[in-house]
């Protein structure tokens, strides 16, 4: 953990590699996620990003390269890193058979904390889900189900959350529920992953944003910083400020080799 | 890694028990095959079989039990492969808890499930004659067979449920080990059977078992028999294991 004198980021990759059979998925990505932050990883579908996830939570290894979570090298400490992180992946990871409240416990008591029953029913009150809570998921929208899947994520508040796509296939309120829960966590000094196809998402939510493509990090700044990015000549065609959506497309149409 | 083996191993048995006590017609249904071949071949087929036994439910319950196991493990490649479709077996694999009690929760519950089956199925027998004069060791020891052939065929169904890239696959591999029974003495007696059909059927592991099964229900001696049963059994065991580790780790590296 952090005893040096200046706050060691959360999350460090260096060098980061991997290919399944001929496919080069990643190429040597390197990004740094500063404590508490957000950072979206933007990219394409089949882009890497649900692999570099997937490696940081050390459900994969990486070919080449190093990675560390909140201190922990993922290769040789991923006992350490799986209590610090938690892992919400593209599909709501959640049992239908189970009630709300039942796969909360569970997720608690995995993680060995005292209390489970009040841990389920503190976070079905957090997430509005307290009158479904002993219903079977089955039987859930798609937005409770999502809103279920990250309050399991937050049982016992690790300090570093993964989220891989956590509002696809949401409807726009149920979104936006999502982007409240995912700010809230930041406010409290959890720092949050999180991939995404969806570039107003990265917009609304993230301190810093990488951009992903062809398997390497091509561009990460803040929002403000990927928008000196955008070539000049560009902005006297265009009336408003440029959407993340115009620079997105602008960096990767642009993009020969390198940065 | 081993700290919280047992622990966790209990807390994610509780969930899949909840699965089976939520959903108990997956226990019915293992159930129902191996009772309509039990009634077909007792009441259509019996009268014109001859095993020389008096009884022929008693001659039959052994066949029939293995039946109902070799299709009741299906369920275990089913529930394996749901997981893993569902992301719920990432989101265990990426919680700090002992690992590999994800895979033992569902090789102990493919037991219970399978063993409340073989409970139902036995009851049914006993409603058409079966009748038996074993003692609680004879007993004991038919229990620890199915058991031990459960355990078996479970890991059999791991290797399925890791592998398989769809619902169907994850199920399909059960048929020819259901089909097994049909070539042994399970049914018939195997000397009538023409040669090379009765050279298999007399060293295929489901004959031994099925012929150790009748003599603990008959109180007769075991004789060597048990043995190749139970070798049969572990030999199997201990292939399935090796070969399901070696499934998870291409899955998981």
């Amino acid at each position: 953990m952090a005893t040096q004198q200046e706050p060691a980021p959360a999350i460090r990759v260096r060098g980061m590699e991997k290919s399944f059979k001929d496919l080069h998925v990643l190429r040597g990505v390197d990004f740094d996620v500063a404590q508490g932050s957000i950072y979206a990883l933007l990219g394409s579908n089949g882009a890497g990003k649900t692999t570099i996830i997937r490696i940081l939570s050390t459900l994969l290894r990486q070919d080449a390269g190093t990675a560390s979570v909140n201190g922990f090298d993922v290769g040789t400490h991923p006992l350490a890193v799986r209590q610090s992180i938690s892992l919400t992946g593209q599909f709501a990871a959640v049992d239908e058979i189970l009630t709300g409240r039942e796969n909360l416990v569970l997720v608690a008591r995995l993680r060995h904390l005292a209390g489970p029953g009040g841990i389920a029913d503190d976070a079905l009150a957090q997430f509005n889900l307290a009158d479904a809570g002993t219903r079977k998921v089955a039987t859930y929208s798609g937005g409770m189900r999502r809103r279920l899947d990250i309050a399991m994520s937050l049982v016992g508040n690790p300090p570093v959350i993964f989220l891989d796509e956590p509002t696809t296939g949401l409807d726009p309120e149920a979104r936006k529920d999502v982007w409240q829960v995912v700010r809230t966590l930041a406010g409290q000094g959890t720092t949050v992953v999180l991939t995404t196809q969806y570039l107003d998402e990265a917009e609304q939510l993230a301190d810093r944003i990488g951009i992903l493509h062809q398997g390497r990090i091509i561009a990460d700044a803040t929002l403000a910083g990927l928008k000196q990015l955008l070539p000049p000549a560009r902005t006297e065609y265009v009336e408003k400020q440029p959407s993340l959506e115009d620079i997105f497309l602008a960096i990767i149409g642009n993009n020969a080799p390198g940065r | 890694m081993a700290t919280h083996f047992f622990s966790d191993t209990k807390v994610l048995l509780g969930r899949s028990l909840r699965h089976i006590a939520r959903s108990p017609d997956t226990i019915i249904t293992v159930t129902i095959t191996p009772i309509a071949l039990m009634l077909l071949f007792v009441y259509v087929f019996g009268g014109a079989i001859s095993t020389g036994t008096g009884n022929y439910v008693n001659y039959l319950l052994p066949g029939i039990l293995l039946i109902a196991i070799a299709s009741g493990i299906a369920y275990t490649a089913f529930r394996l492969f749901t997981d893993l479709q569902g992301g719920i077996f990432d989101r265990f694999h990426s919680m700090p808890i002992a690992r590999s009690s994800v895979l033992w929760a569902h090789v102990i519950t493919s037991l219970v499930a399978n063993g409340l089956s073989l409970v139902i199925i036995v009851l049914v027998a006993l409603l058409m004659g079966f009748r038996t004069p074993a003692g609680p060791l004879a007993w004991m020891g038919v229990a620890g067979i199915l058991a031990l052939f459960t355990l078996a065929l479970t890991w059999v169904a791991v290797i399925a449920g890791l592998s398989a890239k769809s619902v169907d696959g994850a199920g399909g591999f059960s048929y020819p080990l259901i089909f097994l029974p049909f070539i042994s003495s399970a049914f018939v007696p195997t000397d009538t059977m023409p040669g090379p059909v009765r050279a298999f059927a007399e060293n295929q592991p489901v004959t031994a078992i099925v012929n150790t099964i009748q003599d603990l229900f008959a109180e007769r001696p075991v004789g060597s028999g048990i043995w190749v049963a139970l070798a049969w059994c572990v030999s199997a065991l201990v292939v399935a294991y090796v070969l399901a580790m070696a499934a998870y780790r291409k899955r998981f590296p």
